[in-house]
């Protein structure tokens, strides 16, 4: 409607039926943007509510073809918990994504700060060995990591995942160290020169400013190590008492035969907690995503 | 204002020489501080295992008993003899090629499509993203219900357009293909990298060569693109290093359809079927971590290194570039 009144000035001089044609391929074009957006939106959610409508089925409705549930189960969101120690493995989850998002803030923090803020020689140096880190495949290391694991009697528990962490996670010293740029210099020139060391300068000034890259630091690192598998399965896959939920899942099906709709509720509830995640933050997510991809 | 105070290293040499060391040392010291911990964690978790990997390569080693030096008989074993880890050579190269092309073409063809909506850019994008965030495990496992050939959503789909859907996950000609369909539903965040870099493209470069008469091709071809061609770039590099180290979709899929997805144990399932989810990392894992030829998995994981530090090397130039204009400016 507004496209019709707010007509740009030189087109009033063209004659009337190309005026028209051209207000018409305009809505045409908004239109058929618009239907292919929402068509995308839905094609990409659409496996979500099936895995949910599929896990309020009974279990023989379930394996037949219907796609609408006849009648509404909400109760096996419950009776997973009775069929596997689906609690166990939660709280394994929340242990393993827990300690590793802490311990990679506090090791990150300071090493992107040290690579964005302070100059010394090396430093580009680091930065592109932290990159190199960041892209390499996980299975290139493992041979003699385990090796060092079994060696310290670590093997079986969720340690070799998680002390790493407290060292060197080469993603979030990149992603923090990418933050950490864009916040000027001047900030820490100032405290500094009000007295603060490095140390302070870090903790009150530029912790409290990147905040938001900070945060968005943490969720990305939470969400890896919550849906990490092939750590898991290597360290603790020996010892079913330290799976986190991601390896449970898989053999969820195995254990408990083809009962598709508890499968599906099993697969519905993993996937609950990084979605609520994402819904409360999705601001910080976007920004650190869009930052990943900044070459520089 | 920072000049007249300044007495950083870098600072003009007005600044007394003992001063100047004295700033040196504690700027040397702070370094070592903040960055103890990633220097050890670098030296522990990637220099030493690198260089131990080289080793063990040359190496029969079960981890029980001390490793023997074998020369080259791992390589050899795994050029010429070992069939299998030509076939799971196969499968990754197959993934490197079909789902480094599906997954960036799709995610710039998305991307194309909510750049240009007016209105409800937000509600798309976080619906195309959401299926990113789930765990791959239990992605997986919801594909293979969605596409199991009894009684699965899609082929139900499919029969109501009159397609004879297939086996997908069943079918070995289909199950990577299959496998390529998940990641793609999962690629929102190279999505929503490409979308970031598409509405950075300057309006006035595409009105300026509509003027002179360029097309939407056109425009897309030699205006689009060129703009955005560093995070493409990154997009390709990225695709593929992923589809290398390509580990659990392939062994949750290949499990679950077989019907038990006893993971933590049983190799029976592995690959299934027929070999067709069998990629290189995974391959490398049963090798060194169920038969526990662990010299073996060593020389796999040295051909697997030089393979995928070729394509870090060209994301580390690009990086590198990025990283000297910034101290430039």
């Amino acid at each position: 409607m507004t496209i019709l009144t707010d007509t740009p000035r030189p087109t009033s001089t063209l004659p009337p039926r190309a005026r028209h044609k051209r207000v018409w391929d305009k809505r045409l074009y908004w239109v058929a943007t618009h239907a292919a957006g929402l068509a995308l939106g839905v094609i990409f959610v659409l496996p979500l509510v099936f895995v949910f409508l599929t896990a309020v089925m009974k279990s023989d409705q379930a394996m037949s073809s219907s796609l609408w549930p006849t009648e509404w189960h909400f109760e096996n969101f419950v009776n997973v918990f009775k069929q596997a120690p689906l609690l166990e493995y939660f709280t394994n989850s929340i242990i393993y994504s827990t300690l590793a998002t802490a311990g990679a803030l506090l090791s990150a923090i300071p090493a992107a700060y040290a690579l964005s803020k302070i100059r010394w020689r090396g430093q580009t140096l680091f930065f592109m060995l932290t990159v190199a880190a960041m892209m390499l495949p996980p299975q290139v290391t493992i041979v003699p990591l385990y090796d060092l694991w079994v060696r310290l009697g670590l093997t079986g528990t969720m340690a070799p995942l998680i002390i790493p962490y407290f060292f060197f996670d080469a993603f979030s010293v990149f992603l923090l160290r990418q933050f950490f740029l864009t916040i000027p210099k001047d900030y820490i020139e100032a405290a500094k020169i009000d007295g603060c060391t490095e140390f302070q300068a870090m903790t009150r000034v530029m912790i409290p400013m990147a905040k938001p890259g900070i945060a968005a630091t943490a969720m990305f690192c939470f969400l890896f190590t919550w849906n990490d598998y092939f750590g898991p399965l290597l360290y603790t896959g020996e010892n079913q008492d330290s799976w986190p939920l991601s390896l449970a899942i898989a053999s969820f099906r195995g254990m408990h035969h083809v009962e598709w709709n508890l499968t599906m509720a099993a697969t519905a509830l993993i996937m609950a907690p990084v979605i609520v995640l994402f819904v409360f933050a999705q601001k910080s997510f976007v920004k650190g995503i869009t930052f990943t991809g900044v070459k520089g | 204002m920072t000049t007249t105070l300044d007495t950083k290293a870098a600072s003009p040499s007005s600044v007394p020489k003992r001063a100047r060391t004295r700033a040196q040392a504690r700027t040397r010291r702070n370094v070592l501080l903040f960055m103890a911990p990633a220097f050890l964690g670098f030296l522990i978790f990637f220099g030493y295992p690198l260089i131990a990997t080289v080793y063990y390569s040359f190496t029969r080693y079960d981890l029980i008993n001390p490793p023997q030096w074998i020369g080259f008989d791992n390589y050899v074993r795994m050029f010429s003899t070992e069939p299998l880890v030509g076939t799971a050579a196969y499968n990754t190269l197959w993934l490197v090629i079909v789902l480094t092309v599906c997954r960036v073409a799709f995610a710039l063809g998305v991307a194309s499509v909510i750049s240009r909506l007016k209105s409800g850019v937000g509600l798309v994008r976080t619906l195309c993203y959401l299926p990113a965030l789930a765990p791959p495990a239990a992605a997986t496992l919801a594909f293979v219900f969605l596409f199991n050939p009894e009684f699965g959503p899609v082929n139900r789909f499919l029969d109501l357009v009159g397609i004879d859907g297939g086996l997908w996950f069943n079918d070995p000609g289909m199950s990577k293909p299959a496998l390529t369909l998940l990641v793609m539903w999962g690629s929102g965040e190279l999505m929503i990298i490409i979308l970031a870099a598409l509405l950075d493209v300057p309006p006035e470069l595409h009105e300026a060569a509509s003027l002179d008469g360029a097309g939407p091709v056109r425009r897309f071809w030699h205006i689009t693109l060129p703009s955005i061609s560093p995070v493409l770039l990154f997009g390709i590099v990225n695709s593929i290093i992923f589809a290398l180290q390509f580990f659990t979709q392939a062994v949750v899929a290949g499990s679950a359809a077989a019907g038990s997805a006893d993971v933590a144990g049983n190799t029976k399932y592995i690959g299934a079927p027929q070999n067709s989810t069998l990629t290189y990392p995974v391959w490398l894992y049963v090798q060194g971590f169920r038969y526990f030829n662990m010299g073996y998995a060593a020389a796999m994981a040295v051909l697997l290194f030089i393979v995928s530090f070729g394509f870090t090397a060209i994301l580390v130039r690009q990086m590198r570039r990025g990283a000297h204009q910034e101290e430039g400016a």
